[in-house]
C-alpha cells in the first residue's frame, strides 16, 4: 500500500484569518501538507485583544491563540519573520524575502491589513505609531513610561480602545476626531454622545471636529497643529484612522485587486488555486475589518477547499462591540435613520442606556444599543435575517407595553440564536459547538466548556452568553446537578418545601420537619426561621408565629448588641418627626442611660445600649410604634423633601413615603426591605439602591426594584411608570407580595430579581391584571393581621417577664 | 419566691414553677451573682448553663435558638451542646453547665 502524496497548502499570513481557516480545514481533512509564512516573529495571536494587553488585563502570552506546539502537533511548517514577496501563479510557487521558494497546490492569502497612516507633515517623526500589532503595542507601553501627553488620531473603535489603554497607563490622552460624532460608522448621534460622556468620565479628553495639519517637534513629535490653528501638546501619537487591506502581494503577482484582493463567493482570486480570506480580501465590493466575517469566510473556504458541498459566502452583516470595560456598545446593520425607516427608540438618561431599532417595510434592518447590550445576540440575528417585526419581538426587545425597559428572560435570547451563530468571537466557537459539547460530554460548568471548546478562554466577553446557553440547555437538569437544600438539615429547596406545605397542609415547623424527613428533627438556626416564615406567608392570620423559631432580634423586637444590650428604633414615617417626639426620645434616653443616639442611614434615630429588662419600659414611655429596625420586614421609606417644600419637587414624596410606610409596615418579608420615594428625578433619596425605589416625575411615578447599597451593591431596575398614587400603591403591593411568596428566606430583592427575572416580575405585577389583583388582595388580607409588636409585649405580662426579666430566686440558707 | 420550698431542696435553688418555662425559649436567672440561662427542650428536658457566650467577644446565650439539646447562640450562631457545654465543630470552647431538675412542678437548680 502506498500513502497518496499529500497536497501542498501554503498559507501567506499567520494571523487570525489564515490560521482559523487552517483550523477549520484540519477539522475536515488531513490531506494537506501545510506551510505557513508569517511576517511577525510570533505564533498566531488574537489581534483584537491587543487592547487588553495595553489595558494591562492580559499579557502577551494570554492572547496567543495557537502556541508553537500547536503547529508541531498538527505537522504544520511555520516560518515566522518571513514575508512572501511574490507569487508565481504559473509555476505555483511563492518566493520569500529570504530568497526561499515554496511550491503549492493550493495557496491561501491571509495577509490582513495595515494601519492607515495619514501623510500628515511631520508624521515621520519619532513617537508616531499605528495600532495594529504587538510591536505597536510594545511601543505604546514604552512611551507611557517616558512621556505624559498623548494624542490618538481617530475616534473609531480602535482609536478609543487605544486611548483608554493609554489613560490606563497613566497618560494624559486626547482623542482627535475629524467628525463631530465618535464611532460614526457604527453609532448614531445619540449613542455617540452617550459614549463620549462615558469615556470622558473614564478620563479621556476629546478634540472633536478637528483635522491635524501638522505634527511639530524636534527628532520627536511634541505637538499637533490643527487646521483651525489650535494646538495640542502630544509627545506620543497613535494614528488610528482606519485600516488598509494588505493587497501588495496580489498587486506584485498579477492577481486582480481593487481596494483589496478580489474574491468570489468561494474566496477564489483571479489566479487558479489561489484564495484570499479576511481583511486583505474584497468580496462583492466590501473589505471587512472585523472578526466575525473572517470566521464566516474561513468556514466557506475550508469546506470548498476540502471539496465539501457548501453555499457560497454571501457577505456579512457586521456588528460592533467596543472592548472598553464599563462601556457596552453594539450596532448592527443600518443604524442611521432615513426617510424609509420606521424608528423604535428608547433612551434612559438615568440608567445611561439607549436602544434603537430601525425597520424598513416592517423588517428589522439595523440596531444600536448603548449601556445594556443584552439584546445584541437576538438583534444581530434579526438584522441578518431581515426578520419581520412582530408584537412578540417588540415585547422582547422593548418590554411589553413600552413602559418597562430591559426586562426579559435572557435564556429566551439564547433559544432564538441560530446554531451557526458565533458565540465566542475570539475562538470562532458557534452556539451548536457549545450545545453539542454540553449534551455529548455532560458538561455543567463554564470552565468545562472552556476546556472543551475554548469558548470564554480568551477575552471572556462571551461568558454571560455561554452561561445562558448552559442554563438553557440543562434547564431543570442544571438545577438538579447544582441542587442543595436550604441548609444541611434537608436536601429540599424552598420551592419543594413550600409546595409540600401547601399540598400536605403542614401547619408547624415541627410538622414540616417531621413529615419532610429533616435530618435534624428540630432544624437549625437557618431552616427553622425560614420554615416559620414560609408558613406565615402561606397561612396569614392562621399560622401561629413561633417565637422560638425567630432569631433573637425578631423575638425581642430589638437589635442585640455584642454586650447583650439592645438598640431601639421607633418609627419616623418617611423620615419625618416632630419636636414633641424628639423631646420624648431625649427624655427617655436620659432616663434609661442610653449610651448613644445615632442618626441611622434610613433617616431615623437609634437608641443604643438599652438594657434587656428596660426594653418594655422604654417602649412604653416612648409610646411610638416599633421601627422594625431588627426585622425581616419593611424598614424605612427614605424620602426627599418633595413638592411640599422643594422648589424642584414635582411630587409629594414625604407624604407618599409616609403613607406607604404606614400601609406596609409590620409585614414579614424574606429579608429586610427598604424603600425610597423621590419627588423628582434628581433622586435625592437614592431610589437606585432600594428594594423598591420610587421616582416622581411631572406626570406620575417611575418604580424601580431590586436595588441594593449593601454587601453586594446593585442598581435597581426600572419596573414601570404609573400615573396615579393608587396605581403606585397597587404596584408596590403586588411586587411586595410576589416577593413574599417567591423569595427564598434571607434573599434580598437584588438577588430575587436576578433569579426570577424582571420580565416575570413585570408580567405578574404589572402586565397581567388578574395576577396583579390576586397579589394585591393577598397582601391586603395579610395586612389585616399585623399588630405593633411593642404594644403586644406590653399587654402580655407573661411574655414580658419570661423574655425580658432576669429572675432573682431567693437562695436557701445552707 | 416560695421560701418554704427553697428550704426543702438541699443545695438547690427553686427557680420558678414549671409552667413559667416556655418551650425552646431561654430564661435568665441570677443566682449567687452568676447569670444562668435555663432552657426547656421540646421533650421537656431542662438544661442550665452559664449565660456567658464562649466566643472571645462574649455576650449572652439565653436568646439562642434551641434545637433538640443544642442551641445556636444568638450573636455568632455557634452550636453548643446543652448537656456537656461543648461548642460544636468547626468552632470550639465550653460553657459551664449546671444540674437542673423538676420536682413537684418546681424547677430546681443545683449550683454545687
Amino acid at each position: 500500500m502506498t500513502t497518496p502524496a499529500k497536497e501542498k497548502l501554503v498559507v501567506i499570513g499567520n494571523g487570525m484569518a489564515g490560521i482559523n481557516t487552517v483550523e477549520q480545514i484540519l477539522k475536515l481533512t488531513d490531506r494537506f501538507e501545510i506551510t505557513v509564512f508569517g511576517s511577525e516573529p510570533h505564533p498566531n495571536y488574537n489581534r483584537i485583544m491587543l487592547s487588553y494587553v495595553l489595558e494591562g488585563s492580559k499579557t502577551m502570552e494570554d492572547i496567543v491563540i495557537n502556541d508553537w506546539n500547536w503547529y508541531k502537533e498538527n505537522g504544520i511548517t511555520l516560518h515566522t519573520g518571513t514575508t512572501v514577496t511574490k507569487i508565481d501563479t504559473a509555476s505555483k510557487t511563492v518566493l520569500t524575502d529570504g530568497g526561499h521558494n515554496e511550491s503549492y497546490d493550493k495557496l491561501l492569502i491571509a495577509t490582513g491589513s495595515n494601519s492607515l497612516m495619514l501623510p500628515i507633515p511631520g508624521s515621520e517623526r519619532e513617537g508616531v505609531v499605528g495600532f495594529r500589532d504587538i510591536a505597536d503595542c510594545d511601543q505604546m507601553l514604552e512611551a507611557a513610561k517616558q512621556y505624559k501627553t498623548a494624542a490618538v488620531i481617530g475616534g473609531g473603535l480602535l482609536g478609543l480602545e487605544a486611548a483608554k489603554g493609554l489613560v490606563g497607563l497613566g497618560m494624559d490622552v486626547t482623542v482627535v476626531h475629524l467628525m463631530n460624532d465618535l464611532m460614526e460608522r457604527q453609532l448614531d448621534s445619540q449613542a455617540s454622545a452617550m459614549l463620549k460622556a462615558e469615556l470622558e468620565r473614564q478620563g479621556i479628553k476629546f478634540a472633536m471636529g478637528k483635522s491635524t495639519a501638522e505634527m511639530q517637534g524636534d527628532h520627536r513629535v511634541r505637538k499637533l497643529v490643527f487646521t483651525d490653528g489650535e494646538e495640542l501638546d502630544a509627545e506620543f501619537v497613535v494614528m488610528a484612522v482606519g485600516i488598509r487591506p494588505n493587497k501588495q502581494i496580489g498587486d506584485a503577482s498579477g492577481i486582480e485587486t481593487n481596494r483589496g484582493i478580489l474574491v468570489d463567493d468561494f474566496m477564489r482570486t483571479s489566479a487558479p488555486d489561489v484564495y484570499a480570506v479576511g481583511e486583505c480580501a474584497e468580496h462583492r465590493g466590501v473589505c471587512y475589518g472585523l472578526v466575525a466575517p473572517l470566521f464566516e469566510q474561513g468556514n466557506v473556504l475550508a469546506k470548498h477547499i476540502c471539496a465539501i458541498d457548501t453555499d457560497g459566502y454571501a457577505g456579512s452583516i457586521t456588528s460592533t462591540k467596543l472592548k472598553i470595560s464599563g462601556v457596552d456598545v453594539f450596532s448592527a446593520g443600518e443604524f442611521i435613520e432615513g426617510p424609509q425607516h420606521t424608528v423604535i427608540a428608547a433612551k434612559d438618561e438615568w440608567k445611561r442606556t439607549y436602544k434603537k431599532v430601525l425597520l424598513e417595510n416592517n423588517k428589522i434592518v439595523g440596531a444600536v444599543l448603548f449601556g445594556d447590550v443584552t439584546e445584541s445576540a437576538s438583534l444581530q440575528k434579526y438584522v441578518r435575517e431581515g426578520t419581520e417585526m412582530t408584537d412578540e419581538i417588540y415585547g422582547d426587545l422593548m418590554g411589553t407595553g413600552g413602559h418597562c425597559g430591559g426586562g426579559k428572560s435572557k435564556t429566551a435570547a439564547v433559544e432564538k440564536m441560530a446554531d451557526d451563530e458565533i458565540v465566542c468571537g475570539c475562538k470562532g466557537v458557534t452556539k451548536k459547538v457549545i450545545v453539542d459539547a454540553i449534551n455529548e460530554k455532560g458538561l455543567t460548568t463554564v470552565d468545562e466548556i472552556k476546556a472543551c471548546t475554548g469558548a470564554t478562554g480568551s477575552c471572556g466577553g462571551c461568558k454571560p452568553v455561554v452561561e445562558q446557553i448552559l442554563s438553557y440547555v440543562l434547564g431543570d437538569g442544571f438545577k438538579k446537578t447544582a441542587k442543595t437544600g436550604i441548609c444541611a438539615c434537608t436536601p429540599l429547596s424552598r420551592q419543594e418545601i413550600v409546595a409540600s406545605i401547601k399540598e400536605k397542609g403542614l401547619r408547624t415547623t415541627k410538622e414540616v420537619m417531621h413529615v419532610l424527613e429533616w435530618h435534624n428533627p428540630e432544624g437549625c438556626s437557618k431552616c427553622r426561621p425560614a420554615v416559620n416564615y414560609y408558613l406565615g406567608v402561606i397561612y396569614p392570620g392562621e399560622h401561629k408565629d413561633e417565637k422560638e423559631s425567630r432569631f433573637v432580634n425578631e423575638r425581642m423586637n430589638a437589635n442585640i448588641q455584642k454586650d447583650g444590650s439592645y438598640t431601639v428604633v421607633p418609627r419616623m414615617y418617611g423620615g419625618v418627626t416632630t419636636p414633641e417626639d424628639l423631646k420624648k426620645i431625649a427624655d427617655v434616653s436620659v432616663k434609661y442611660g442610653i449610651k448613644a443616639v445615632k442618626v441611622t442611614g434610613g433617616q431615623r434615630l437609634d437608641l443604643i445600649g438599652v438594657q434587656k429588662e428596660d426594653l418594655p419600659k422604654v417602649w412604653e414611655e416612648l409610646d411610638m410604634p416599633s421601627g422594625y429596625a431588627y426585622a425581616k420586614s419593611l424598614r424605612t421609606v427614605k424620602t426627599c423633601v418633595g413638592s411640599q417644600y422643594c422648589r424642584f419637587g414635582t411630587q409629594d414624596s414625604m407624604g407618599v413615603g409616609a403613607m406607604l410606610e404606614q400601609k406596609f409596615e409590620r409585614l414579614d418579608f424574606p429579608a429586610k426591605f427598604k424603600m425610597a420615594v423621590n419627588g423628582c428625578p434628581r433622586n435625592c433619596a437614592e431610589a437606585c439602591t432600594k428594594d423598591i425605589g420610587i421616582v416622581g416625575n411631572d406626570g406620575g411615578w417611575e418604580i424601580f426594584i431590586g436595588g441594593n447599597g449593601g454587601i453586594k451593591a446593585r442598581l435597581a431596575d426600572s419596573l414601570c411608570k404609573v400615573k396615579t398614587d393608587q396605581e403606585l400603591t397597587d404596584t408596590v403591593a403586588a411586587v411586595m407580595q410576589y416577593y413574599r411568596e417567591t423569595g427564598n428566606y434571607l434573599e434580598r430583592t437584588s438577588e430575587w430579581v436576578e433569579r426570577i427575572g424582571l420580565e416575570d416580575i413585570y408580567n405578574k405585577t404589572v402586565a397581567d391584571a388578574e395576577s396583579r389583583k390576586a397579589l394585591v388582595e393577598s397582601i391586603e388580607h395579610a395586612l389585616t393581621f399585623v399588630e405593633d409588636p411593642w404594644k403586644k409585649v406590653l399587654n402580655d405580662k407573661k411574655t414580658r417577664s419570661e423574655l425580658f426579666e432576669t429572675a432573682k430566686p431567693a437562695v436557701p440558707q445552707a | 419566691m416560695n421560701h418554704e420550698l427553697n428550704t426543702l431542696t438541699a443545695n438547690g435553688v427553686a427557680l420558678d414553677s414549671l409552667d413559667r418555662f416556655p418551650s425552646r425559649i431561654g430564661r435568665v436567672f441570677l443566682v449567687d451573682d452568676t447569670e444562668i440561662a435555663v432552657f426547656r427542650t421540646s421533650d421537656n428536658e431542662f438544661y442550665a448553663i452559664e449565660n456567658r457566650n464562649p466566643h472571645p467577644k462574649g455576650g449572652p446565650l439565653a436568646e439562642a435558638i434551641v434545637s433538640g439539646r443544642y442551641i445556636y447562640d444568638p450573636l455568632y450562631d455557634w452550636k453548643i451542646d446543652l448537656q456537656t457545654g461543648f461548642v460544636q465543630e468547626p468552632d470550639s470552647g465550653q460553657v459551664q453547665t449546671f444540674r437542673i431538675e423538676v420536682r413537684d412542678d418546681q424547677v430546681i437548680l443545683f449550683t454545687k
